[in-house]
């Protein structure tokens, strides 16, 4: 993952709430097993509305996406968090979250902005009234600013999100480097191992039906 | 030492590491995979040259994507088989069990698990999808994952994790007669709302959950997720160990016992504390149905459509409109009145055994209206051979309903189980979002009874209770 540090530009307003990751990206699109090229499944269905936000030209090339509460709820598809990047988007800015969707962001590096649902509320209206509005994300920080119209608002991240979004380090990685602890538990954690379990065709060997 | 709720006692045994600033590194007991949420996990091991760790924790199927027609139909749609293809061959190079299309363990992913005694109390399972959640019906801490944590699974056997909250959800009982755990289901999601359950791992208590048999807290356990919850568990009890007994993958004989002795410990202590408390009254439950596009927009059967200026939350009006425009519904309609052109009994919510029983108990000798299509579309075939052994595929399909092959089938519209723009469907799944069952689609989501009694009436139906 690539480190993120300050996030610079346009934002798009989606006034919907529950927006479920079915929507971002639509099962049609999870038959693929190629990682990227998924922009153009984003919000698939709601893209053929011509009034749908993301197709009026204000917005095109926006880097942020600002939403109602609950964003990115339902399915675990990390598909979704893959479409809003290749699409272009950064940071998602909205008043809640699903609880998978916010973890899959942070494992690539999409920045998820929590604010109150008042400053979203604000800054909505801020963009839809003036859509070239330039909007900065700081990580470290951890501020949402509009410069010109001296709009800031502090937001919280994790620690340990913070840190490996500014690091861009990969978890697994990370985690490689326990070998020696992740060995030592599973000399005393045997239960839940299928070996004996199925045969070379996973039909049931230890059958007692 | 201190009083713990189930959910303390398995987090603590799997601590792999702690520490301050850093994210505890949690084992996994169990790994389940399907084709739609692992090729790109399998590539990125491929790409960092990384093994995987416990081939012997790690289990597949094919089911999102399978059709299920007929048995030796070639799958028609070539992204689809070349997922499977690639499900098999990275299977295949890393060392893993799989059950491919037509295979006898094959199934939804959340339906073998608990049927082949694999998924066992005390255990983490985790699988790259939503409604893992179902696993924790046996006293499992289970949750959905996305595709970089189904590489970090496969690749180190661990999961960073935050500790999640907890939330007792008490649901007292009896309930009404013609009551099913997706109604409770779905009146505790009307009541959490789709965020209610968020950061949490919700542990269901009460009279009505131990009167549940094991598949109806599957069910319940289920649909956790879509209160917007990490998991779903409920304590082991006798029936726990019941529905264990003799499966697969639980030893046999007295080493079984002495399993079932230590499983019998995880439960919440006695004054354990829980960081929120939900109570529900079971009593005054009834049949439910739900009426928007997303699952917390819940009205009992015999209800009508709720009009959007009842909400005083802007945000629940606004989605409320935007609902009831997408379902192509008017306020103040009798839920009964409105027509339905499919009917699904299937899906990981209730495409079990006592799920396809319910449904075929409503049917008796009645067909099916001539305006409606139904299918049923069993968990898996070891579902599908049971029902057969028990006449149910020759009462569906003389009642007029298809009788499929095991997958998921209409529950997302991946196969070519799909409703067409505008059809209204009453559906045992679990998610009513916008074109989940197809483009343009209006999804109801019922209990199994619900759906029988739909199929036959044509319009939405509670089936009479007794039935
Ligand atoms: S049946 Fe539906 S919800 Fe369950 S695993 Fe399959 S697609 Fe997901």
């Amino acid at each position: 993952m690539k480190a993120v540090h300050v996030i610079q530009g346009r934002a798009v307003p989606l006034e919907r709430s529950d927006v479920d990751t079915d929507q971002i990206i639509p099962s049609d699109w999870l038959k693929r097993v190629e990682r990227t090229g998924f922009g153009r499944g984003l919000f698939s269905q709601w893209r053929d509305e011509k009034s749908f936000v993301l197709n009026q030209p204000e917005f095109v090339g926006a880097s942020l996406l600002i939403a109602g509460p609950r964003f990115g709820t339902g399915s675990s598809r990390e598909h979704a968090v893959w479409a809003l990047m290749d699409y272009g988007f950064e940071a998602i800015i909205a008043s809640s979250y699903g609880d998978i969707f916010k973890n899959n962001s942070s494992k690539q590096g999409l920045v998820i902005v929590e604010l109150p649902q008042e400053a979203v509320s604000e800054l909505m209206e801020l963009v839809k009234a003036e859509p070239s509005l330039e909007i900065t994300v700081d990580v470290a920080d951890m501020t949402v600013e509009i410069a010109e119209k001296n709009w800031r608002q502090p937001f919280t991240l994790d620690p340990i999100t913070r840190e490996r979004l500014l690091n861009g380090w990969d978890d697994i990685g990370i985690s490689l480097l326990r070998e020696t602890d992740i060995a030592a538990f599973e000399e005393t954690h045997q239960a839940g191992s299928l070996r004996g379990v199925f045969d070379g065709e996973g039909r049931v060997v230890h059958s007692n039906e | 030492m201190a009083a713990q709720t189930l959910f303390e006692k398995i987090w603590d045994r799997h601590i792999v590491t702690e520490g301050v600033g850093e994210p505890t590194l949690i084992y996994i007991d169990l790994h389940l995979v399907h084709e739609v949420t692992s090729p790109q996990a399998f590539d990125g091991l491929r790409i960092n040259n990384r093994r995987v760790r416990r081939p012997d924790r790690t289990l597949a199927t094919a089911d999102h994507n399978v059709p299920t027609d007929p048995p030796g139909t070639p799958i028609a749609d070539p992204i689809s088989k070349k997922q499977l293809e690639a499900l098999s061959s990275n299977c295949d190079e890393f060392g893993i069990t799989l059950f491919p299309m037509g295979h006898e363990n094959q199934g939804i992913v959340h339906v073998i698990g608990p049927e082949l005694g694999v998924s066992q109390p005390g255990m983490t399972i985790v699988c790259g999808d939503s409604h893992t959640s179902t696993h924790g019906a046996l006293g499992a801490l289970a949750f959905g994952i996305g595709t970089s944590e189904v590489e970090h699974v496969l690749a180190t056997q661990t999961l960073p994790q935050q500790k999640p909250k907890t939330m007792s959800v008490t649901v007292s009982g009896p309930v009404p007669l013609g009551v099913t755990a997706k109604d409770i289901a779905l009146s505790i999601i009307n009541r959490l709302g789709t965020g209610g359950g968020a950061g949490y791992v919700v542990e269901y208590r009460g009279r009505a959950i131990s009167d549940l048999s094991m598949e109806g807290r599957m069910t319940l356990c289920n649909m956790s997720i879509e209160a917007g919850a990490r998991a779903g568990i409920v304590a082991v009890d006798e029936k726990t160990i019941d529905y264990l007994r003799g499966r697969a993958g639980v030893p046999s004989g007295e080493a079984f016992e002495a399993t079932a002795a230590a499983w019998r410990t995880l439960v919440s202590d006695d004054g354990a504390s829980f960081d929120a408390i939900v109570e529900i009254d079971g009593t005054q439950l009834s049949p439910a149905i739900t009426w928007g596009t997303n699952p917390s927009q819940v009205v009992a059967i015999d209800g009508v459509i709720p009009d959007p200026e009842e909400f005083t939350d802007s945000a629940e009006r606004n989605a409320a409109e935007r609902a009831l425009e997408y379902m192509g519904l008017t306020a103040g309609t009798l839920v009964t009145a409105i027509p339905v052109d499919v009917v699904f009994i299937g899906s990981c919510t209730n495409s079990r055994i006592e799920d396809l029983r319910a449904a075929a108990a409503v049917i008796q000798g009645r067909t099916v209206a001539s305006n409606v299509r139904a299918l049923v579309v069993p968990g898996s075939h070891r579902v599908k051979t049971q029902a057969e052994s028990e006449g149910l595929d020759q009462l569906f399909t003389a009642a007029g309903f298809e009788w499929r092959e095991p997958g998921c089938s209409m529950c997302l519209g991946m196969n070519p189980d799909q409703l067409t723009p505008g059809q209204r469907s009453a559906s045992t799944s679990n998610r009513n979002f916008e074109g989940r069952q197809g483009r343009g689609g209006r999804t109801h989501l019922v209990s199994p009874a619900v759906a029988a009694a739909t199929a036959i009436a044509g319009h939405f139906a509670a089936p009479e209770v007794g039935a």
